[in-house]
């Protein structure tokens, strides 16, 4: 039998291929097995160390899963009341235009409470970044319907699967932004392959570089899994997305700047 | 710079010294009767004098979260509403006592409960000194009793706001607010250039990352926050009582009364003299802190205390605590918009006296 080998003979410089990006802290992630906000907030992170913005960059962090965002990121946060996020950062990029400003937030924080808040914000072209993780579920409550729960999907709060004839229909947010004459640059990605964090990574670096031609809001959503929410395993749980949520919810840029 | 004699309206006041008092930005959303501060602003072009940026949120509930965002960059930043509109702010107002953010929040109130009325009214004492919002707080609250008042405590108010890196509302009515007067406007101050240590304006390399948050959840951390505010608060109610007396000296009958009742008192009480009943005002400028001591060594002094206010009764709660029952206390309001004469509150006075 062959002896393990020790970590110490392991992590060498030259065995060194991968390193966390210095903008994250070394806090340990709070987030389920298998969840798509680690990824999300990893290139992010690498984004804002690459371009070299961490000094500049302001976030607002949601309520929702990722409400403790602030932990991990090691930059400048504000913490917003429930959907409030767009509101809280049109004022900071108002006082402080130079700044790179971004809001990062779930479903039910942007597309339910928040509704009126996205909506203006990005009618009024504030320039700022607004990541949009739409898992179709309350996560960090247990699981309840959302405003992008699929039709017929069970949940919580819906656990016979949402009948639409009596709690309504998903709503499509990113759509509704795209039409809107005050945003710059709108995009759907997911992080549930390599190829798809690649394009979500790109997605958020052209929206940092856009952000400093003052030309209007930038929104990325990002389809993601919720296994516990969707009582799945991870790998159960990306397949389900694909199957059902990408249909719905397809990806690629809904509206992308005319040079 | 000398200071400057205008004709205004109490709302038109408010915006302007907000523009002298160099305020960074302002966040509102129109209501009845209020709307001449965010009119006043948008037409004065303030972001031309002094770069200050002024907004028309898509409601008061976006307004006051601006507001938040723009304090937790450590700048001097203002909303206004008035009452139904306070109401939907009181989430981002909680949260803004909850991160100890300043910032000044003028409610011009208006007759409730529900849409109510847009007349003058005082309905909104409780919110204003009890907390408002869920969670335990308090603001620092400013009762002006004149465009005067109003145009200068915008600039005592960020003072206090900074000072304590906490809210402070003016609350102030429809009467004030719509009414016209002359007032002496402060010269222009220049707009702050200095950043505060705890504001969120990017992180250099040579500090920690600033997180303005009202979250905590470990029970012990927030029950030591919350101890933490409680100090701060009793050092406020030790500090920054504010209050003005009118012919209390040998007053047998004390009213106490704030913004447009102080006002009606005043001409009670030339009447009451008239006549050879001595009757004197108390009028508090800060609602929180009260002036709890002050009415306590009046009631030594004086024979009943009556607390006259627009409303069904709220601060005479304070009036009550405050004179240690050692001497009957009343209350007279009119509600519903309604604006007490001086005759109706010198008619309760007699009334009272004789044992009505």
């Amino acid at each position: 039998m062959p002896q393990a080998t020790g970590a110490k003979e392991i992590i060498k410089p030259e065995n060194l291929v991968y390193k966390r990006t210095e903008v994250m802290t070394p806090n340990i992630l709070h987030y389920c097995p298998g969840c798509g906000h680690g990824t999300v907030h990893r290139i992010l992170a690498e984004v804002i160390e690459e371009e070299a913005i961490q000094s500049e960059t302001i976030g607002v962090s949601p309520v929702g899963c990722s409400v403790l965002l602030y932990n991990y990121l090691d930059i400048d946060w504000q913490e917003a009341a429930h959907g409030r996020a767009p509101a809280v950062a049109t004022a900071i990029k108002r006082l402080l235009p130079d700044k790179f400003v971004f809001t990062y937030q779930g479903d039910g924080d942007l597309a339910a409470i928040g509704t009126a808040e996205t909506i203006h914000a990005c009618n009024r072209g504030e320039n700022i970044m607004i990541i949009f993780i739409n898992n179709g579920i309350y996560g960090m409550t247990g699981g309840q319907m959302a405003p992008t729960t699929l039709p017929g999907m069970k949940s919580s709060t819906s656990p016979y699967g949402r009948d639409v004839k009596m709690m309504g229909n998903p709503v499509k947010m990113t759509d509704i932004v795209a039409s809107l004459p005050g945003t710059y640059y709108v995009t759907r990605q997911s992080v549930h392959t390599p190829a798809n964090v690649r394009k979500t990574k790109k997605a958020i670096r052209k929206a940092v570089q856009y952000q400093k031609l003052n030309k209007g809001t930038c929104f990325i959503e990002v389809v993601s899994n919720c296994p516990s929410g969707w009582k799945k395993t991870p790998v159960e749980s990306n397949r389900w997305m694909e199957e059902n949520m990408f249909p719905f919810y397809p990806l690629g840029d809904l509206k992308v700047p005319v040079e | 710079m000398e200071k400057e004699l205008r004709l205004m309206k109490g709302n038109e006041a408010v915006a302007e010294a907000a523009i002298r008092a160099g305020a960074d930005g302002y966040f509102g959303y129109p209501i009845t009767p209020q709307s001449e501060v965010l009119e006043y602003l948008m037409e004065a072009k303030p972001h031309e004098r002094t770069g200050m940026v002024v907004l028309q949120a898509e409601s008061e509930v976006a307004a006051i979260n601006m507001v938040y965002g723009g304090a937790a960059c450590g700048k001097k930043v203002m909303t206004s509403s008035s009452s139904p509109g306070i109401s939907l702010k009181q989430e981002g107002i909680s949260y803004i006592a909850g991160a100890e953010l300043p910032c000044l929040i003028v409610n011009v109130v208006r007759g409730g409960p529900g849409l109510g009325t847009i007349q003058p009214s005082q309905s909104d004492y409780f919110q204003a000194t009890k907390g408002g919002g869920h969670g335990d707080y308090h603001l620092i609250v400013l009762a002006p009793s004149s465009v005067q008042e109003m145009a200068d405590f915008v600039d005592l108010s960020f003072e206090l706001a900074f000072k304590y890196r906490n809210p402070v509302m003016m609350l102030s009515d429809g009467a004030i607010g719509q009414m016209m007067e002359k007032v002496w406007l402060s010269p222009q101050k220049e707009r702050s250039k200095t950043v505060p240590e705890w504001a969120t304006t990017g992180k250099p390399p040579s500090r920690e990352r600033v997180i303005i948050t009202s979250l905590d959840l470990d029970p012990m951390a927030q029950e030591k926050f919350n101890e933490k505010l409680i100090a701060k608060y009793n050092e406020i109610r030790e500090k920054e009582v504010r209050y003005e007396e009118f012919q209390c000296e040998d007053a047998e009958y004390l009213f106490v009364a704030y913004g447009t009742s102080a006002r009606v008192c005043q001409k009670s009480i030339q009447i009451a003299r008239a006549q050879g009943i001595k009757a004197g005002l108390l009028r508090p400028i800060t609602l929180f802190p009260f002036p709890t001591d002050r009415i306590n060594n009046l009631a030594d002094s004086v024979k009943m205390m009556i607390s006259v206010e627009m409303s069904a009764g709220q601060m005479v709660e304070d009036v009550m605590l405050a004179s240690g029952g050692k001497v009957p206390v009343f209350h007279y309001g009119r509600l519903g918009g309604m604006v007490p004469e001086p005759e109706e509150v010198m008619d309760f006075l007699k009334k009272k006296i004789i044992g009505g």
